[in-house]
């Protein structure tokens, strides 16, 4: 990962931004916390957690059907959440943007309903060898269900997808093709822009899983003329059970809905329905409101820091652990693509990774142990798991001191 | 063997008294994970395999001369450590007293948090398969 190096100035107060996040600032086994497992959620700044409790406190209602006033607010403040994530990714109209539970269940919508009506025997879908679960079961349902083919594009040991392997298999079968834009694992970023281009000759959509992109990198899912790109609230400082399914209006449009119930509605008669249009045709029954509003201030927070000056900051973080790191005898990093979010896995061949875990979380480090959530990945990389640091913008140099200091006494203690 | 479980808890809870510190007592279990003997590999098997999410525990038992005894290997040293003490604790005595037996030294030796990290450690499965294992020779004794 040599070549990514920045110098540029990040402009980040990052003492200023860590106050705005209250869990920080506590003791864990009798030492201060340091949090490194953003990759799996990250934590909330004071701007998301008082618009939480500002919504219960002052407005709940329920939405779009009342007249009253707190309605309205309601109302008013979730749809400012859909303009809002519309810019956020570069989206063209605030249609397109549909509210789910997260990133997993924005794929199993596309996978139920666009697989559903289009999905033929013998057509072929096309994921990366380095997909999350989510992004690999829903597809695999649906193929069982139609008698669909799902193929792997394979990557190389460095943790990058092979782009002319993915050339190849592409052809006049392929449907589908749904890739992770930054991996959770290892961190790779994959060139999702190319990639879409590549599978749109063929007439193949694409799907792309930002679950840990979204806060990292830029976001312009019309510019790359993605077809689908989801994400989840709670790894872009934003509250659990939120996520975005931003999908192409036509698509969406011809797309069958997903769930049935209240708000999809257009009209209801005892011997049918209509749909409503876009985008409560795929918004079943009352959303998670408060989670919905909260997640703009999420994104507000996100926007006023500046993406550009976050992903300078957190690569210097990233720069700075692997050298820091990679004096430890005997590690071995794990995923060393030439462009990466701040994800860092690593494996010592003599001990285990559970074991680091244990002892690190003694010494007040919060770190990723296991196979997250990646298992054939793992069996790619011939290994069982990896011990895996991720970084977020209110991380500091001195937490990976402590990292660095945390794994020499595990080592020591195990050796 | 007149050495009861009880009698065994209660020497690993004095063993344990002397650490006035985490990094002594983790110590000790990391000790007793490499001192307790590997697993013949023909029994580290499919079906010895205890699930536990981030580590393997294999567990093996035998019932002989009216006794349990238990055999256990791990992938991951802190796991093997506890589950050596688990082995000492439950090895060698009737499968009714392993049965009916309180495990209460987990929690006096401050590692309860381990048991109830159920899916990443492995550890209570662990305890719940040496207790089941236990019950089927009980039958199986019952049943002769
Ligand atoms: C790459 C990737 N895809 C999908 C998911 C699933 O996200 P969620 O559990 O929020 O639905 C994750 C979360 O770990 C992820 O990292």
């Amino acid at each position: 990962m040599g070549k990514t190096i920045q110098t540029l100035e990040h402009n980040l107060d990052i003492a200023e931004i860590r106050r705005q996040f209250p869990v920080l600032h506590q003791q864990v086994n009798d030492k201060p916390l340091v949090y490194l497992d953003n990759a799996a959620t990250t934590q909330k700044p004071l701007a998301v957690i008082d618009a939480i409790k500002n919504y219960y406190q002052k407005d709940n209602a329920n939405i779009h059907r009342g007249i009253h006033t707190l309605a309205e607010r309601a109302t008013a403040d979730f749809e400012k959440t859909r303009d809002a994530v519309k810019a956020f990714i570069g989206a063209e109209h605030r249609e397109e943007i549909i509210f789910t539970k997260g990133t997993t269940e924005g794929i199993n919508l596309v996978a139920q309903t666009w697989g559903r009506a289009y999905l033929k025997e013998g057509d072929e879908i096309l994921i990366s060898g380095m997909e999350h679960h989510s992004n690999m079961v829903p597809w695999q349902m649906i193929a069982q269900e139609k008698k669909a083919i799902i193929k792997i594009i394979p990557i190389n040991d460095a943790g990058e997808l092979l782009m002319d392997e993915y050339e190849k298999l592409l052809n006049s079968r392929t449907k589908l093709v749904a890739v992770v834009h930054a991996s959770n694992t290892l961190g790779s970023i994959n060139p999702v822009k190319q990639i879409i281009q590549l599978a749109h000759r063929h007439g193949a959509i694409v799907l792309i899983d930002g679950a840990q992109s979204t806060s990292h990198l830029d976001i312009t899912v019309s510019d790359w003329s993605a077809d689908f790109f989801v994400f989840s609230g709670h790894k872009v400082y934003g509250p659990t059970g939120v996520g975005i399914l931003y999908g192409k209006r036509a698509l969406l449009e011809a797309m069958p809905p997903y769930q049935g119930g209240g708000e999809m509605i257009g009209e209801v008669r005892y011997d049918g329905f209509t749909w409503n249009e876009l985008p409560y045709k795929f918004e079943a029954g009352t959303p998670n409101i408060a989670d919905v509003i909260a997640l703009k201030s999420a994104l507000d927070f996100i926007s006023v820091l500046g993406k550009q000056n976050i992903r300078t900051y957190e690569n210097s973080l990233l720069q700075y652990a692997c050298a820091k790191l990679k004096s430890l005898e005997g590690i071995r990093f794990i995923g060393t693509a030439n462009d990466k979010v701040s994800i860092l896995s690593f494996v010592f061949n003599d001990i285990h990774h559970q074991d680091l875990g244990i002892i690190l979380d003694k010494e007040g480090i919060a770190i990723r142990t296991g196979h997250h959530c990646t298992q054939p990945l793992m069996g790619r990389l011939r290994i069982t798991g990896t011990s895996r640091a991720s970084f977020a913008v209110y991380n500091t140099m001195e937490e990976i001191d402590r990292l660095e200091a945390g794994l020499k006494k595990a080592i020591k203690l195990f050796r | 063997m007149n050495v009861s479980i009880d009698d065994i808890q209660k020497e690993i809870i004095e063993d344990f008294s002397i650490f006035d510190n985490w990094d002594d007592k983790y110590a000790y279990i990391i000790e007793c994970g490499k001192k307790l003997k590997p697993l013949a590999p023909e029994y580290k098997t499919e079906t010895n395999l205890v699930r536990g999410c981030q580590s393997q525990v294999w567990l093996h038992a035998e019932h002989k001369d009216g006794v349990v005894n238990f055999y256990a290997d791990s992938d991951a040293i802190i796991v093997k450590g506890l589950i050596s003490l688990l082995v000492r604790v439950l090895s060698g005595h009737t499968a009714e007293h392993v049965v009916k037996s309180d495990l209460y030294f987990i929690d006096k030796i401050g590692m309860q948090s381990h048991l109830s990290m159920t899916r990443s450690s492995g550890l209570s499965s662990m305890l719940k398969t040496m207790k089941v294992k236990a019950l089927l020779f009980l039958e199986q004794e019952k049943a002769n």
